[in-house]
């Protein structure tokens, strides 16, 4: 549990709503809105209020790494948005026992026409480092960029490596008590991408920072952070160790592996949409349900779609994402020439077939949405199915697959040129 | 697992640790240690932490030299546009109000005269137009990292500063190879630069914060500003215009600076310690109003830009 003397953050009973104007009320000028006031002085927009976050409590010891975790729109951003001041809470408290200091992007406030040195201090000071910290760090940031024979150039004429390199460089040398960073891991080449992930680790366990990482690279939080928060529709859905946190995130899809995924209540569908998408099958070449392909098999996705209103035409849209998150294709009905045709308000199910998955072994999440073309989004849920591939021997050699060569697979023809 | 979390996701109740309890005193008595800084939605008129902006002061200075150095960045002549700008405008003036119109200027070349006046003018326009462009032009930064807010208009006066001292300058310049002796007034010289400043500030952060929802603002400032500076003693002094209609001018918080700027560097008609104590309270108030919008509407303008 928790104890006081050690604590480096806490929060309690944070919520955040963002007041959404409908469309015809907004007023983008002055002219529209004192119009607008003249026209019906009594009467205030209709505005729709939207929590972004709703009653989220909890606390990080002093030396912990934590990573932030949940699907798009789950309140991740508004979450670090308010931990950096940059906006205010609508209600809630959040105490910090350090000074904290959050890197939302590399090189905020970089500009293109100053130079590398001009650019580390401005960079710097804009992140709150004061000029003689800077001072102090200035010969590792440039060591650490590479970039020190272009110090005095205008940042304009660097390639978009060095920009991305010395933009982190100076954002790493943040020395602040508790550091939050959002998504910056990934930048540069694979080379820099490694030392930065280098850097990420002396940072949080070396140095003995507090550090709240936000990512949806999942296996850099597994490999960073020890515990987890993982965010669902704006609240806390569950706080523990970094492995369970993550399961418990995929296993938001459903518990049922057997590929048949009742979607009428589930937890990651799109906000403010009701439930249209009712169910969605994952089936082997042999018309069985299955949470399980092989690598080189054949899936069939049957979609049940129970439209609310008169559809005109749907549009029936499939992603399929890795273990970290990235999405890895995306097929759907207006992707192809023939015509996909459904009128009318009954129920109906949209049938994808895909011949050959060509994935590598893992678990990979499947994201549905369904629109109609003159309606508009009509359901989407992120993560509505999961299946996981199982190693067939694709390469048809004895080879074995590794996650390094990427979730896809090519069919390749390899073979010497003879003259 | 080390992070615990103290409330039920179902939100239905919630577990108060001490730290909840909102007062101050109730920290003491219990061994939770004295935060570092506390977040909490802030209500009504916001203190000015003059405190925060101090500790983000290296900033400040950082973007007005970011500021200067951006301005003539990639331009042949430079800084001598700073000189060039108000000398042009000053030769205009000399010929349309001393040459043509024949207005008096207190027995001063007419050059200096004008120059004189845009030496103030050119100084409260640019504080004005750039603290009012502030914060749109700094969304990028304003919706990604935190630092007070006021950090952006007040190091635009810092840059604003600098284009003044070499534009004064050139004012010493055209005095002496005019030949024209400055008065003792001039030692109240800042006072004037202070009212000024107070007054563009105000209006410029009134500006800045309805900007941010409502970009019009940019496009009226600017006609509004032209408007001023022939209804301000800039090309001209209060003496050519009519008594009948001089009380208009009373209503103009810009006069009485301007004219005691003149008058403190060429010995022109002073205003009278009246009208200036009138500007004065007219700088403060718009001060004042502009801090306050400006501090009111701060919490939103992540949320808005």
């Amino acid at each position: 549990m928790s104890s006081r003397t050690n604590i480096a953050l806490s929060v309690r009973g944070l919520s955040k709503a963002y007041s959404i104007a409908h469309e015809q009320e907004k007023h983008p000028t002055l002219a529209e809105t004192l119009l607008h006031r003249v026209r019906q002085p009594f009467r205030r927009a209709a505005k729709e209020t939207f929590w972004a976050l709703k009653d989220v409590s909890f606390d990080i010891q002093k030396g912990d790494v934590v990573g932030v975790i949940g699907r798009n729109g789950a309140g991740k951003s508004t979450l670090l948005k308010i931990l950096s001041r940059i906006t205010e809470p609508t209600s809630g408290v959040i105490k910090l026992y350090g000074r904290i200091g959050s890197l939302l992007e590399v090189g905020t406030g970089f500009h293109p026409e100053l130079t590398g040195r001009e650019n580390i201090y401005l960079n710097g000071q804009i992140l709150g480092m004061r000029r003689k910290e800077i001072d102090k760090q200035f010969d590792a940031i440039v060591d650490f960029s590479g970039v020190e024979k272009f110090l005095d150039t205008p940042v304009k004429r660097y390639s978009s490596g060095m920009y991305v390199r010395l933009a982190f460089a100076v954002a790493a040398h943040l020395q602040t008590e508790i550091l939050i960073i959002d998504e910056v891991l990934a930048v540069g080449d694979v080379e820099f991408q490694k030392k930065c992930m280098g850097k990420m680790k002396d940072v949080s366990t070396n140095e003995g920072r507090t550090v709240l990482f936000v990512s949806h690279n999942l296996s850099a939080l597994e490999s960073l952070c020890k515990s987890a928060i993982l965010l669902r529709a704006g609240t806390v859905d569950t706080t523990g160790g970094i492995h369970d946190v993550i399961s418990r995130y995929f296993s938001d899809a459903s518990d049922n592996a057997n590929g048949q995924f009742d979607l009428r209540s589930h937890p990651a569908r799109a906000r403010g949409y009701d439930p249209q998408i009712t169910e969605v099958r994952t089936l082997r070449s042999d018309g069985r349900a299955s949470g399980e392909f092989f690598a080189t098999g054949t899936m069939t996705i049957e979609i049940d779609i129970a439209p609310k209103n008169i559809i005109h035409e749907p549009r029936v849209a499939i992603a399929i994402e890795d273990q970290s998150g990235r999405r890895i294709m995306t097929t759907a009905t207006y992707f192809s020439a023939r015509p996909f045709h459904k009128e009318g308000a009954e129920q109906f199910t949209a049938r994808c077939v895909i011949p050959k998955l060509n994935l590598g072994e893992g678990r990979y999440l499947i994201s549905v949405s369904c629109s109609d073309k003159l309606a508009g989004m009509l359901d989407s849920v992120d993560g509505a199915a999961w299946i996981d591939i199982k190693w067939d021997n694709a390469y048809q050699s004895s080879e074995a697959y590794n996650p390094v060569y990427g979730p896809v697979l090519c069919n390749a023809d390899w073979s010497v040129k003879n003259d | 697992m080390k992070i615990s979390n103290s409330v039920g996701s179902d939100g239905s109740h919630r577990l108060d640790p001490p730290a909840l309890e909102e007062a101050g005193g109730e920290d003491a008595s219990t061994d939770w240690p004295q935060p570092h800084l506390v977040i909490e939605p802030k209500a009504g008129w916001v203190a000015l932490d003059i405190g925060e902006i101090w500790r983000f002061r290296d900033l400040l200075f950082t973007l007005a030299g970011r500021d200067l150095k951006l301005r003539y960045k990639q331009t042949a002549l430079g800084v001598i546009w700073v000189i060039m700008q108000p000398l042009m405008g000053a030769l205009i003036f000399a010929f349309v109000f001393g040459t043509v119109a024949k207005l008096p200027s207190g027995g001063v070349p007419y050059v200096v005269f004008s120059f004189a006046g845009l030496l103030g003018w050119n100084y409260f326009n640019g504080v004005l137009s750039k603290v009012g462009n502030c914060l749109v032009g700094n969304s990028h930064l304003i919706s990604k990292v935190f630092f007070p807010r006021l950090v952006l208009p007040l190091s635009t006066i810092g840059s604003t500063l600098v284009d003044f001292a070499a534009a004064a300058g050139m004012m010493a310049v055209l005095m002496v190879f005019y030949r024209v002796a400055p008065s003792p007034l001039l030692l109240l010289f800042p006072l004037w630069m202070l009212l000024l400043t107070a007054l563009a500030l105000g209006v410029g952060l009134i500006t800045a914060a309805l900007a941010v929802s409502y970009r019009d603002i940019q496009y009226i400032v600017p006609v509004f500003t032209q408007f001023l500076l022939y209804a301000s003693p800039v090309a001209y002094s209060v003496d050519a215009v009519p008594a009948r209609v001089r009380w208009v001018y009373l209503l103009n918080p810009l006069t009485p600076p301007l004219e005691a700027m003149r008058s403190s560097l060429l010995g022109t008609t002073f205003p009278g310690t009246g009208s200036l104590a009138v500007a004065a309270a007219w700088s403060v108030g718009f001060l004042l109003v502009g801090l306050y919008s400006f501090k009111r509407m701060e919490r939103s303008f992540a949320d808005v830009i």
